[in-house]
């Protein structure tokens, strides 16, 4: 067991390390977690949201979701909020895949009608959509065509063909962080992202096909809301990745930038260079938040090209149009990004600068930037399993306001990657699955190995401990029935 | 073993050490080590493109951090896995200096056992050190 003896429990779901535990700390570091979870963790999740602490501007709390795990820098599933004015912004605290994130997608047909179809469709999105170590899209486009991507995000795919207006609608900002520019990114970055529109990648990205089971609806009037019920055993489709090469290039540059500048311009010390920084309102600091924002609105360009194949082959196999198929967005939700948010501290409202790191978005009902729709049931989210345990919908509670409106944004990982290659084999798992009902298609088998159930914690537990700590209120589980990896 | 993949450290991540007696073949088998991540069967890579490369850093550090991500960069922007053949490391105008002839060929899903892909190089536990062997690196990437 790593759990450190200044661990305070403070309620069922929520630890605290005081500010006395590190030197350094600035505000108190805080873990949701039920008390199984807590001691699951490993011992680099309480060295890094304790570090987190100690960033100038931190407000509150740094914060740690039930799924956190080992990361870079800031924790999987880390949380921090930073006053602009005196802050700073940290490429470890947003990760290296910006805006890595999650779509989930209606569609009107049931498990009966899909089964038949099963394995066509999941070749079908296999063949269609480019997965894998290398893969390149199939958007042929020029550099300067790049950066219009990375500047209009959703937009560009809107006036490309690959999108509606729904689909804007029921994305974060749009799909475009205004303030995206082009400028703040390297010749590098542009060739690395400019072929890769369009394709999902590897590692725990996915394109997973899932059931809606009536005795898995928590929250029928919920779920109802959001588009579920409409059919009993009502197909749906979730799929995660990010911004590929792109958004790494991003990443890297602007912490070897940080590296050189931090100590010797701004005399910022951290107590780990993962951790490297600028402040907020310095040149550097706000020319890595443009060239994030161009990250983030590549990543979603990126998800909404992959809506259109999916919509593409749903047509194709069903020999129907994708609006009589139902295929509509509920919600796309953003994992690793830092944005500009106004939030209650000491009762006032207040611009923070909230970093999240392989965490979910969750406002509650009535919070400015929900669609419409979702003004009363709070913002929908969604929080991917493993490919064998099955996901989650969940919404934003008002009660999020401590954790600025966050949650969990997976199961995240007990077993090292290296482990799982050794514990387990992907053609046999593969095989495995198939027994169970999962039809899964893959590039890599030793990737397909890494990403077995078991190398992933309970996600049952892992929701349970967000609705418990008030962050995230189950509406239904999903069930996998196909998946396609990288 | 001229390097070995490690469990113990970032569990979403891939985590190596790599040592050598010499810099120049710290370098190569750290290559080796992050192309592996992405083709198991290193074997099956026929070198038929080569590029040749200077990087110049502060430090052997910083410059080994600059190498794997160039290998990174190689593999997103053209598609190609490179392994490194003649590895040359000497003192530089304001540091160190790598000169390299990488040589490969396009990823082909068809003939590669290919693995995960690499993002990043990152500074988790990054780390090049003097042993009294000669040389060691602890890397971690981001997957």
């Amino acid at each position: 067991m790593n759990v450190p003896a200044a661990l305070k429990r403070i309620s069922d779901t929520i630890w605290e390390l005081p500010v006395s535990y590190k030197e350094g700390m600035l505000v108190p570091a805080r873990i949701v977690a039920s008390e199984k979870l807590v001691k699951e963790m490993d011992a680099g999740v309480f060295e890094q949201v304790s570090n987190v602490a100690t960033l100038p501007g931190i407000q509150r709390y740094a914060y740690c979701m039930p799924d956190g795990h080992w990361g870079y820098g800031f924790p999987i599933g880390g949380v921090a909020a930073m006053d602009p004015r005196s802050g700073v912004i940290s490429p470890g605290g947003i990760g290296f895949d910006i805006n890595c994130g999650m779509r989930l997608v209606l569609t009107s047909l049931t498990a009966e009608q899909v089964q038949p179809k099963l394995h066509q469709l999941v070749d079908r999105l296999f063949a269609r959509i480019p997965t894998g170590v290398g893969c390149h899209g199939f958007i042929k486009m020029k550099g300067d065509d790049f950066r219009s991507v990375v500047q209009q995000g959703s937009r560009w795919c809107l006036k490309n063909g690959f999108a509606n207006q729904q689909d804007l609608e029921m994305t974060e900002e749009g799909g475009c962080f205004p303030g995206a520019d082009a400028t703040h990114i390297s010749d590098k970055a542009v060739e690395r992202g400019y072929n890769q529109l369009g394709t999902l990648g590897s590692g725990n990205h996915y394109c997973e096909i899932q059931v809606v089971q009536p005795q898995n609806i928590m929250d029928p009037e919920l779920a109802g809301s959001f588009g579920l019920t409409t059919v009993p055993n009502q197909v749906v489709i979730m799929f995660h990745c990010g911004s590929r090469g792109f958004g790494h290039q991003v990443a890297t540059d602007y912490l070897k930038l940080f590296l050189s500048v931090m100590e010797r311009k701004y005399g910022i010390k951290i107590v780990d260079r993962e951790l490297a920084c600028a402040p907020f309102h310095s040149p550097e600091g706000q020319a890595y938040f443009s060239a994030m924002k161009c990250a983030v609105n590549m990543a979603f360009a990126n998800r909404q090209v992959i809506l259109h194949r999916i919509r593409e082959v749903f047509s194709d196999v069903f020999h129907a149009s994708p609006d009589d198929l139902g295929l509509r967005m509920v919600y796309d939700v953003a994992h690793n990004t830092a944005k500009l948010e106004k939030h209650l501290v000491n009762g006032s409202s207040k611009e923070l600068l909230v970093h999240r790191k392989g965490s979910t978005r969750a406002f509650g009902p009535g919070l400015p930037g929900l669609p419409e729709c979702y003004q009363k049931t709070g913002q929908p989210v969604i929080i991917g399993g493993s490919m064998e345990t099955g996901s989650y919908l969940l919404a934003g509670m008002a009660t999020g306001a401590d954790a600025w409106y966050t949650t969990a944004h997976g199961s995240g990982r007990t077993m090292s990657r290296h482990e799982a290659k050794k514990k387990f084999r992907g053609d046999k798992l593969q095989r495995e699955m198939e027994q169970r009902g999962i039809y899964v298609r893959t590039d890599s088998f030793g990737g397909l190995a890494e990403e077995a159930g078991a190398a992933y914690k309970n996600i049952d537990e892992v929701v349970e401990a967000t609705e418990l700590a008030g962050l995230s209120k189950r509406v239904a589980r999903l069930v996998p029935i196909g998946n396609i990896k990288g | 073993m001229p390097y070995q993949y490690r469990g113990d450290i970032a569990h979403a991540d891939v985590a190596f050490d790599a040592w050598a007696p010499t810099l120049d073949e710290l370098f190569r088998e750290a290559a080796r080590a992050t192309m592996h991540v992405m083709v198991e069967n290193l074997e099956q890579v026929r070198h038929v493109q080569s590029i040749e490369l200077t990087l110049e850093q502060e430090n052997e550090e910083m410059l080994l951090f600059d190498f794997l991500n160039e290998l990174i960069f190689y593999k997103d922007a053209r598609r190609l896995i490179l392994l490194p053949g003649a590895v040359s490391i000497s003192p530089g105008d304001v540091g160190v200096t790598i000169r390299a002839t990488l040589s490969g060929e396009e990823i082909d899903p068809g003939r590669h056992e290919v693995g995960t892909d690499v993002k990043a190089v990152t500074m988790l536990r990054y780390g090049v050190e003097r042993v009294a062997q000669g040389w060691r690196a602890t890397v971690v990437l981001d997957v």
